[in-house]
């Protein structure tokens, strides 16, 4: 299996919101490819003719009718958020790399 | 020369003289199911903000999404309808992102396993030639929360201190039907894309799967456009043109894309793949966001919903719920009513095809009731501002019945156009039925053809060249007489019949 890079690293946190330090960048590097090699491992096994899976379960077509639910309400729905205006989630402002 | 941007334009015979254009459509359709995709949340447009949610659809740690029986029927049937093959298996996707327009940080989507692919939609072009927009696939997803940006300059994103989410919209089932690559489209390109969106409404519409109202977001269009040197067959880069949101700018956004795309080409430039946003009021396009490394979804198969496997039995029989395509009744209808191309065609620009139907099913004639309809009353509603003839009649209570009952006023013999007219006022007014009008203003053809005869004759002797050119055999010169006998008669008198009479006075 390829070799996790740097720049890989760099392009996940990227991805993913987290800003890294160099330091942390370097050491990342390190563990997750500790981790990807251990995991590696399964892609050992036998698995001609086994269909890939996504879910543990062998059902399909689970569904529930058409039918309005209670909602949250507004003031519960907004219990959580760090912050509010005007009934409204209040989240910083996007674009803010442009 | 780089990647560029610029907003210089090629005249339109200059496009057309060197390049072939490449439309790619993307229409993205808000269900009109009573919840959302994923949860029991109502979908009703308007609410309060943050009125209409839940765990699942806020994404809070430990929701279980399940499937809305009726979204994926709405998908099968879209599917059909647009001539798609069904999956028999296909799964649900998560397209992962950080905006907080989902605050799951990612969307429910479909990917590589899309409930329908490979159809296709024939559209009409005003020229009554027949254009096939071949379908890549619809799919189906969730739509995203709105955002308020507040602090910049008219709410808009740039210069925002912060936003402002309401979830309420997150999580309504959407649809989104992509296209082929439509080449050969040529001049007609900007046509074609406003007739499939057109076509693909008029489809959602009797499908009864969406209420398909551009103006508040149920149908958006993204416009993907690329040119390609005439000659060449290499796909050109494109640009995608974001919620253009009406079908004049549906056509207006392909043509200012396509002189744009022009005058970078021509220069020798390339173009930047990016997404443009469309500006109704100035009909151009600015730059938007480029592709960039934030552009990597990491598509993986959704863990919390199970497959989605419509039997074929399934399928066949929501294909036996499909109506009538829309351009195939039009054409049917059409025969029926003995309307020419041009009657049919205003009939249709006007909205007017299921009052008149509706009108000939009460009763009336089909000629009558499209007189009627786009003659007194779509002149009415014109000159009081409204454009939509239908939802006018309908706000003032003027139903069918009533077009029925006042043809039958005149077809007894009661009233004459003129005064039909006049009925029509006194309805559109308020005054109540035509026949309640009719008798409350003492409108009613003279009947005694004593009364009638009595004024020809008088209109005979006033005008004796007149009537000698009649004697003479130049029977259009009759026209003048019964003009006079009208006027005599202070309008209330059959002008068919004032035409009898003179004619075998001055004629036999």
């Amino acid at each position: 299996m390829a070799e996790l890079t740097r720049d890989d690293v760099a392009h996940l946190a990227g991805l993913a919101r987290i800003d890294l330090s160099d330091a942390e960048l370097d050491r990342m590097v390190g563990e997750l490819g500790v981790i990807l090699e251990s995991v590696a491992v399964v892609q050992q096994s036998p698995i001609e003719g086994v269909e890939p899976m996504s879910h543990p379960m062998p059902i399909v077509n689970v569904t529930r009718p058409d039918v309005v639910r209670p909602s949250l309400g507004a003031d519960a729905a907004l219990s959580g958020a760090p912050e509010s205006d005007q009934q409204r989630f209040s989240v910083p402002r996007i674009l803010d790399e442009d | 020369m780089s990647a560029t941007t610029t907003d210089a334009t090629l005249a339109w015979d200059d496009v057309l003289a060197a390049f072939d254009p490449v439309l790619g459509l993307e229409v993205h359709v808000e269900l009109g199911t009573n919840t959302k995709m994923f949860c029991g949340c109502a979908t009703e447009f308007g609410a309060e903000p943050n009125t209409q949610v839940c765990p699942v659809c806020l994404g809070l740690p430990g929701a279980l999404p399940v499937v809305n029986e009726v979204a994926v029927e709405s998908a099968i049937r879209i599917g059909l309808a647009l001539n798609c093959e069904i999956a028999q298996w296909c799964r649900f996707a998560r397209k992962n992102y950080f905006y907080p327009d989902m605050p799951k940080n990612f969307q429910t989507s479909q990917y590589d396993e899309p409930i329908a692919f490979e159809g296709f939609l024939d559209v009409e072009l005003d020229d009554g030639s027949t254009f096939r927009v071949e379908i890549e696939r619809a799919h189906m997803e969730e739509d995203t929360g709105k955002s308020l940006h507040v602090g910049g300059s008219t709410g808009r994103i740039h210069g925002a201190t912060h936003s402002l989410v309401d979830y309420n919209r997150a999580g309504i089932p959407l649809i989104e039907i992509v296209t082929k690559p439509l080449r050969g489209a040529g001049e007609r390109a900007p046509e074609v894309a406003r007739a499939y969106v057109a076509t693909l409404r008029d489809l959602l519409k009797a499908l009864d799967v969406s209420d398909v109202k551009m103006e508040q977001g149920s149908m958006r269009c993204d416009v993907n456009l690329s040119l390609m040197p005439k000659g060449t067959t290499t796909l050109g880069t494109r640009t995608e043109t974001k919620n253009v949101n009406s079908l004049r700018s549906v056509e207006r956004a392909v043509r200012y894309e396509m002189c744009r795309h022009g005058a970078i080409l021509k220069d020798g430039g390339s173009i930047l793949q990016e997404t443009r946003h469309w500006h109704e009021d100035t009909g151009i396009t600015t730059s938007g966001r480029v592709k960039s490394d934030a552009d990597d979804y990491r598509y993986f198969p959704e863990p919390d919903l199970v497959p989605v496997a419509p039997t074929r039995e399934t399928v066949e029989s929501l294909r036996a719920t499909l109506p009538e395509p829309p351009a195939q009744r039009r054409k049917r209808l059409q025969s029926d009513w003995g309307f020419s191309d041009l009657e049919m065609r205003d009939v249709l620009n006007a909205g007017l095809v299921d009052l008149i139907g509706e009108t000939v099913e009460a009763g009336a004639t089909p000629a009558g009731a499209r007189k009627w309809w786009s003659g007194d009353i779509a002149r009415r509603a014109n000159a009081e501002g409204s454009t939509d003839v239908a939802s006018y009649a309908a706000e003032r209570s003027i139903t069918p019945a009533h077009v029925v009952e006042l043809e039958g006023l005149v077809t007894s013999g009661r009233l004459n156009d003129s005064m039909a007219r006049q009925v029509w006022e006194g309805v559109l007014d308020g005054e109540g039925s035509p026949t309640a009008v009719a008798d409350a203003r003492g409108l009613e053809l003279v009947q005694d053809d004593g009364a009638l005869e009595a004024a020809v004759d008088e209109v005979i002797a006033a005008n004796p060249d007149v009537a000698q050119k009649v004697r003479d055999g130049k029977v259009q010169a009759a026209g003048a007489l019964i003009g006079q006998v009208m006027k005599a008669m202070k309008g209330q008198a059959d002008a068919g019949k004032a035409r009898e009479i003179i004619l075998a006075k001055l004629t036999s």
